[in-house]
């Protein structure tokens, strides 16, 4: 079963007169518990791609479905409430909340959900433990290498069980060994709880780890290619 | 959580945050303190007015006010002092006085002035005349020609103690009435306007000099509190014959008074609002900058999947934090201000003639009054989170993918 669809989409950036194509009808079908990367040079569309599927974005043309919900035809609050339950982001800069500890940040996608706060606690805590977080619950993110930051993140991203996590450039900022640690939990994760991850890239490593690999080119699907 | 973030946020920047505190608490500090000052100059506008002669309610033979001459006083006051009697609340206080305007003259000096008889006794539970005494003695109530005058007069007229005014007045027989007193005793006001305008007398004397018999100009009632006097003079009018009588309040009696009392309550309620508008466009401008600093983050909260509407709710959130700890700090530093002045009080004797011509005292003691209090952080909150509102929607209506391109 797929659990994206898009077909035919576009999108276009108006910079003043000037009109930049960032996606010209891509078409791509992604299985449910895929582990996926979406590659591509600086500007392809990858990212464009990413936050249309997340719903942070609108397509011009096309139509987009997400665990079965067509996204194209949402307005915002629907697609608020759709990545708050079925979608997970991870980005390149961390993006934690500065004020807020590691538990506090992972627990912060449950409050927005109305989770209660005793199990707040123990989802946020066991899912900490998962990433090798454990002992450093309340720690800021000042107080965390890179690595343990994007643990932080994934741990955001996953602990409320999204259909999808979304991972842009998740490895951009991270040496390699952080980089290949965080892809193996993120690769666990997947095999364990079959969550879907959809990366954009342009680290090898990830492209590696990925079973299957989107080339994008030129706003279009270049390369659709399934390893074994 | 979620107050847990406000606040920690407001911290992010602590500079900015006492700043913008350092301004709610100084904007909340003048509308206690100043509104507190002005309270004081009305009270003590009221309390001058009503202390010098005219009390809580007078009582007139009908047509006096208007046209207050000899003629027109009230020829037969027993009645109206038995209805008094039976009528007043125990612990009111009244006075019968004659009051004619006259001329004093001594070997220099001529001029006019109000000339009042009193019942000693009575008087003294009534105006400030019983206590106001500072040199000589208070007059008896059979003493003839004993006469008590300002310190502002006899400094006018150049005498002292025990020497003698000549008064001159018309009586009801529309003839020159001209009596010698004796100065017996100097008095001193709040108001040097005061010590020059009154010259008192005993009752007796007055209406001798006058031919009155038992006439009297007015009687004077003083009341335990003088929010009751609407309701004290309502009772009497039911009483007093009104086609022979008048009843009347010390709002009536003091119109200027009143005039400026009723310009007060708008003017401390302007006051506030002109010092919000310049503590407003401080607020907006840090949550503005606030919220421009922290674009990324709302655009992530946006993409976590948190609503425009709680976004709006944030940033007011913090601002709630910022004005609240200000208004505390605010009413504080202003009850703090008024209890260090609450027995010197503000002396304003430089400016003290200027300011008697509307009835003001050459001290200004504060007072506070709790509802001026409400509305001073009233003001600060509600328009504060108004004003708060611009920068918290421009957070809200960000895209995350725009706000999260910002750097």
């Amino acid at each position: 079963m797929n659990i994206v669809e898009c077909r035919d989409v576009r999108k276009i950036y108006r910079q003043g007169k000037v009109e930049v194509y960032a996606l010209r009808g891509v078409d791509l079908s992604i299985e449910e518990g895929g582990f996926l990367a979406l590659a591509g040079p600086s500007g392809s569309g990858k990212t464009t791609l990413l936050n249309i599927i997340g719903g942070l974005d609108y397509a011009d043309a096309g139509s987009i479905s997400v665990n079965g919900n067509q996204i194209d035809r949402m307005n915002q609050t629907e697609l608020a409430n759709l990545r708050l339950h079925n979608i997970g982001f991870v980005f390149q800069a961390y993006n934690l909340i500065p004020v807020l500890s590691a538990l506090e940040n992972v627990e912060f996608v449950m409050l927005l959900q109305g989770v209660s706060p005793t199990e707040r606690r123990s989802r946020a805590t066991a899912i900490l433990d998962d990433v090798g977080l454990d002992g450093l619950y309340h720690r800021r993110p000042a107080e965390l290498s890179g690595g343990q930051q994007q643990r932080v993140a994934v741990a955001r991203a996953i602990v409320s069980n999204p259909s999808i996590v979304l991972a842009d450039e998740p490895t951009a900022n991270l040496d390699s060994k952080s980089g290949e640690g965080l892809l193996e939990m993120m690769r666990e994760m997947n095999e364990k709880k079959g969550v879907t991850f959809i990366f954009s890239t342009h680290d090898k490593m990830v492209m590696d780890f990925a079973r299957r690999l989107v080339q994008i080119r030129d706003g279009l699907v270049a390369e659709d290619q399934v390893k074994e | 959580m979620y107050l847990q973030l406000a606040w920690r946020n407001i911290w992010r920047n602590p500079r900015r945050t006492i700043v913008i505190m350092t301004a709610v608490v100084i904007g909340v500090w003048a509308m206690i303190f100043l509104g507190a000052l002005m309270r004081g100059v009305s009270a003590q506008m009221v309390k001058n007015g009503i202390a010098t002669l005219t009390g809580h309610i007078q009582i007139h033979q009908r047509g006096f006010r208007n046209d207050p001459v000899i003629e027109n006083s009230m020829h037969e006051p027993e009645m109206v002092e038995a209805l008094l009697a039976e009528y007043l609340p125990s612990d009111a206080r009244w006075s019968p006085r004659v009051r004619v305007d006259a001329i004093a003259n001594n070997a220099r000096h001529s001029g006019g002035l109000t000339l009042v008889g009193i019942d000693p006794e009575r008087e003294a539970g009534v105006s400030f005349i019983g206590q106001a005494v500072v040199k000589g003695e208070y007059l008896d109530a059979g003493d003839e020609y004993g006469i008590i005058v300002g310190q502002a007069l006899v400094d006018k007229f150049e005498t002292k103690l025990g020497r003698k005014l000549v008064f001159m007045s018309q009586d009801t027989e529309r003839d020159i009435a001209s009596r010698a007193f004796r100065i017996r005793g100097v008095f001193r006001a709040e108001m040097e306007a005061t010590e020059k305008q009154y010259a008192f007398i005993t009752k007796g004397a007055a209406q001798k000099m006058l031919k009155l018999g038992a006439g009297i100009s007015e009687i004077s009632i003083l009341l335990a509190d003088y929010e009751d006097a609407e309701s004290v003079a309502d009772n009497l009018k039911e009483v007093i014959p009104p086609d022979s009588y008048e009843v009347e309040t010390w709002r009536e009696l003091l119109p200027l008074v009143t005039a400026v009392l009723k310009m007060y309550d708008w003017f401390i309620y302007i006051w506030y609002l002109v010092i919000f508008i310049a503590m407003g466009f401080g607020i907006v401008n840090t949550i503005l900058m606030a919220v421009f600093e922290r674009i990324r983050e709302f655009g992530l909260f946006r993409a976590l999947g948190m609503k425009p509407l709680w976004i709006v709710k944030e940033v007011l959130t913090e601002s709630f934090f910022l004005l609240t700890l200000g208004m505390i700090i605010g009413s504080g530093l202003g009850l703090l201000s008024i209890h260090a002045l609450a027995d010197t009080g503000i002396d304003l004797s430089a400016l003290s003639e200027g300011l008697e011509f509307v009835g003001m005292s050459r001290v200004i003691y504060p007072v506070i009054i709790i509802r001026d209090i409400v509305v001073a952080n009233l003001v600060v909150l509600v328009l504060g989170i108004a004003v708060s509102a611009y920068p918290a929607i421009k957070a809200a209506r960000f895209t995350p993918v725009e706000a999260m391109a910002r750097t």
